[in-house]
């Protein structure tokens, strides 16, 4: 498992490679990348703000939960923190599993879990302002299906 | 003596990410209370508690949580990761 809680861009391409070939005997390997949407051209950009240790203390307990109820060979998480323009990749989430259930379910998981429960919080900045991005009441309600 | 650490709107509207307070308070909740008397920016941040979520050393807590041997208090809208 690897756990990155960084300022600097990552490269998606690099970072899933890498975790694919660190795997050994896995049939399946599920990424999913979130990205700064760009408002229809309106945002200037995002601040994405961070509790700096507990950041990583949650993150690793999520980690820990997805270990314990799918079968995975092995687990990635990279969020980034600071000003992000349109289009640069905010966080990536990987999992490895011998079959692909196990690894959809468990990126879910991790995702669901990385909304609501990690300590970040963005902020858009526009040509009009800026404003704190509001959680969404179905991004908490997401994790009652776990 | 307590660390309490504020983030996003909360910091913002208090002015400040962090400030150490001597207090009795046994819980979150007590704490508030002398925390929204400190200035209008504490009291603006702190006015709707629905819209807030509080960590103790680091672990999600609720208001009624107790404060014993607690080090570090942190107040914060809810997270919006991912």
């Amino acid at each position: 498992m690897r756990l990155s809680v960084q300022e600097a861009a990552f490269d998606l391409g690099q970072e899933a490679n890498r975790f694919a070939n660190d795997i050994k005997g896995a049939g399946a390997i599920v990424t999913f990348t979130g990205v700064v949407r760009d408002n229809g051209g309106q945002l200037t950009a995002m601040e994405i703000e961070h509790y700096p240790g507990m950041t990583e203390k949650a993150i690793s307990g999520i980690m820990e939960e997805a270990v314990a109820r799918w079968d995975l060979a092995d687990a990635l998480v990279i969020h980034r923190y600071g000003v992000l323009a349109a289009g640069e990749p905010i966080m990536m989430v990987a999992t490895a599993a011998p079959h692909r259930g196990d690894a959809f379910a468990a990126a879910e998981f991790l995702m669901d879990y990385l909304k609501s429960r990690a300590p970040f919080w963005k902020k858009e900045i526009s040509a009009a302002g800026a404003d704190w991005v509001a959680a969404k009441e179905s991004d908490e309600a997401a994790l009652t299906r776990w | 003596m307590i660390e309490v650490l504020y983030f996003a709107w909360l910091r913002e509207r208090i002015g400040t990410n962090r400030e150490r307070v001597t207090t009795q308070a046994a819980t979150v909740a007590d704490l508030v209370a002398e925390l929204e008397a400190r200035s209008d920016g504490h009291a603006l941040a702190f006015a709707d508690k629905t819209s807030l979520r509080v960590a103790l050393d680091q672990e999600l807590a609720d208001f009624a949580a107790p404060l014993a041997g607690v080090r570090e208090v942190a107040f914060f809208p809810p997270m919006t990761g991912g």
